[in-house]
């Protein structure tokens, strides 16, 4: 059987995503902070679709702990994880985030370093096995910082140029590094936030996902039609982009 | 971290009425907590799939949507026993059960209903007559009071709560989870017999004979015929075809026929259901109907023939309609029925679907609509002169000792419920005693004067 490890599966595209391997037939870990959460998620899809499903204990934010709790289970897990999926974010608050340090903080560390403190342990890991499947959301916000929200913004920017990076380093051992960027996303993240449109549900998303880890595409946009916006988004020159109300 | 809402327009299956709602989606049961315990809102009603009618489960100040809180929790397999959180639906159910030969003990006419629901409003089934309510199959339930509780109630422990729960519209606290007892079957096929009835005593006098050997029994009925005429109705009347009873053509007893779904993507005119056009469909529905028996019939058709059509509400035009169901004791019932049924033609108002049933034992539930007796549902589109014809057949079912069904009231008066619900002060007793500060209320609550204003 084969095993995928999704990291943050307490997020609403992570959810929507285990039940959609699962609905494939593949087993399932999930990782998180949240133990409750995670065995309630884990029984829910052991039940419908008949796999199995394990929690791991983990902590984004604690990069100390992730070389010892990742690695571990990586040993353990050997030939049957056929790849990773993180799905670890935190839109924050802006407005907040420009006068309180801590706030800031939480967006770039939970964003950016705690994805990759987690990605060059699983990168190394699949390296070596020279097979095997490394995917990540990022997000359109990435693409071009905007007054709304560009603490994310750059913390996702940074997240898809590592990813870049690190598809160009595996390229060689065979191992496919997918980077997600969804628009706006119907979960709990976004919930009840004014200024949203073509939002997207979690299960259209995770149908997306799926397939392009099944593919190997690179880096995919869902749904698709936010390829096309952004490529007009970045390329609207500098000069005029900072006047406008973003 | 506050939870955020929603502000939006929501309403009932029958589209009135329609008010604007703060719609909370917790994702997690701790969020559900957070939601009932931070006192953002000063009051809040859960709602699920919102296939009640009127407004069950509106509530401007705050609402509980639950449908993100789906998971099943356990199953055995040996007991057929499910637990499952309070959000997931009974369609949800029969997809991951009935290929493992479980079907849903009872059910209502479509499947689109979420566990919580089922139990907030002791939902029944064509096999009332025979098995009771929703409620008979539920081993037991955990509620989150507004004290922050979580009970586990259940007929033999905190059955107060169970009893107030069952039936009790959501006014008592947010059900978080409940184990239920599936029914086995081996086939997802059904061995239906189909009778003409003339007139209603016909109906019923064949439905009281030989009731007794059907699991399920409805009648469908003609309520435009007038004179003698009056009711007549087909009735369809069947049993879970075994494995071994199915023609060697079915290969796969477990396995779901394909079926075509439609859509009705707009809203029709509100001309386009009118006493014309109902009557042409009862005379063909009546014509088509012979007497038939053993006719194999899958599930889907047997139980859900109307979710075959999504948004089937929306024939009845953008003004919606009111969906008028009543319970009436064996005991004068008959004549309560003639009565309903002679004002209502007298008044020439069309009903697409009128159904008629039996009902067996009422349930523990202190607010559950079935009383042994019979069952009469219609539907009525809204228009000028409705709502005073509605409040004079509540008169009449109300002065033969009957009921409305809560699910599917929108405009009773309070005065009228409170006569046709005995039990109410007990229920308002044991909802003080988990709610003391009323934190639980919705629209139709204070309509009908079940909570204070």
């Amino acid at each position: 059987m084969s095993t995928v490890l999704i990291l943050g599966a307490t997020s609403g595209i992570a959810t929507a995503l285990a039940r959609e391997f699962s609905a494939h037939k593949f087993d399932l870990v999930l990782g998180g902070r949240n133990r409750d959460e995670l065995s309630v998620l884990a029984s829910d899809l052991s039940i419908r679709h008949g796999v199995q499903a394990g929690t791991l204990p983990f902590d984004a934010l604690d990069t100390e702990t992730h070389a010892g709790s990742l690695r571990s289970f990586l040993a353990q897990a050997g030939n049957a994880l056929v790849g990773a999926v993180v799905c670890i974010g935190y839109l924050g608050d802006q407005v907040k985030g420009q006068s309180d340090w801590d706030e800031a903080r939480l967006i770039l560390e939970t964003n950016f370093t705690g994805c990759v403190s987690a990605l060059n342990i699983l990168a190394n890991h699949f390296e070596r096995r020279r097979a095997g499947f490394i995917c990540a959301i990022s997000s359109v916000a990435g693409d071009r910082g905007r007054q709304s929200n560009y603490l994310y913004g750059a913390a996702k920017a940074g997240l898809s140029v590592y990813l870049q990076g690190l598809r160009n380093r595996l390229f060689a051992a065979g191992v496919e590094v997918i980077t997600v960027k969804p628009g706006f996303v119907d979960t709990r993240m976004t919930y009840g936030r004014s200024g949203m449109f073509l939002v997207a549900s979690p299960e259209s998303v995770a149908k997306g996902i799926f397939r392009a880890i099944v593919k190997g595409r690179g880096e995919v946009y869902l749904p698709w039609f936010w390829r096309p916006i952004m490529l007009v988004v970045k390329s609207i020159p500098e000069a005029i982009f900072k006047r406008l109300r973003t | 971290m506050a939870e955020n809402f929603v502000t939006e327009a929501l309403s009932g299956w029958g589209r009135f009425p329609v008010e604007s709602c703060n719609v909370y989606r917790p994702e997690s049961q701790r969020q559900l907590a957070a939601i009932l315990e931070s006192g953002a809102q000063p009051s809040l009603i859960s709602y699920g799939l919102g296939r009640s009618y009127g407004d069950a489960p509106l509530n401007r100040q705050g609402v509980i949507c639950h449908t993100r809180l789906n998971r099943f929790l356990a199953f055995d397999a040996q007991s057929g026993v499910v637990e499952c959180e309070a959000g997931v639906s009974l369609a949800e159910i029969l997809q991951y059960f009935l290929p493992r030969g479980f079907f849903l003990p009872v059910t209502p006419g479509t499947k689109f209903v979420t566990v919580g629901g089922a139990i907030a409003a002791d939902v029944h089934g064509k096999n009332h007559h025979q098995d009771g309510t929703f409620g008979n199959f539920v081993l037991d339930f955990k509620l989150l009071t507004p004290r922050g509780e979580t009970l586990c109630a259940s007929p033999n422990h905190d059955c107060e709560a169970f009893r107030a729960t069952l039936g009790g519209m959501g006014l008592t606290g947010a059900i978080l989870s409940a184990r239920i007892k599936l029914r086995p079957v081996t086939s997802v096929w059904m061995l239906v017999d189909y009778q003409q009835a003339a007139n209603l005593e016909d109906a019923l006098g064949r439905m009281t004979e030989s009731d007794v050997r059907y699991q399920y029994s409805v009648a469908w009925i003609d309520c435009l015929a007038t004179g003698r005429q009056m009711g007549r109705a087909v009735l369809m009347r069947g049993n879970h075809a075994p494995a071994n009873e199915l023609p060697a053509r079915i290969r796969a007893p477990l396995a779901e026929p394909a079926r075509r779904r439609w859509t009705l993507p707009f809203d029709f005119p509100s001309l386009a259901l009118n006493s014309l056009t109902v009557r042409a469909f009862n005379s063909v529905y009546y014509g088509m109907h012979r007497n038939a028996v053993r006719q194999l019939v899958d599930l889907e058709t047997f139980f859900y023939p109307l979710d075959a059509v999504l948004h089937w509400n929306r024939l009845y035009g953008r003004r919606g309609f009111v969906q008028y169901q009543v319970a009436l004791p064996l005991e004068g019932g008959l004549e309560g029925l003639k009565e309903v049924l002679t004002r209502l033609a007298q008044s020439r108002r069309a009903s697409f679907l009128a159904v008629l049933k039996r009902f067996g034992k009422s349930s523990s539930g202190l607010l559950s609509f079935p009383i042994e007796g019979y069952t009469l549902a219609l539907d009525l589109p809204v228009a000028s002169g409705l709502f005073p014809l509605l409040h004079e057949l509540d008169r009449v079912v109300l002065s033969h000792g009957g009921r409305i069904y809560l699910a599917k009231d929108a405009v009773m008066a309070a005065r009228t419920f409170a006569a046709m619900y005995p039990k109410l002060e007990e229920f308002r007793a044991i909802k003080n005693r988990l709610d003391p500060n009323g934190l639980l209320s919705s629209s139709q609550a204070r309509r009908l004067a079940i909570v204070e204003r």
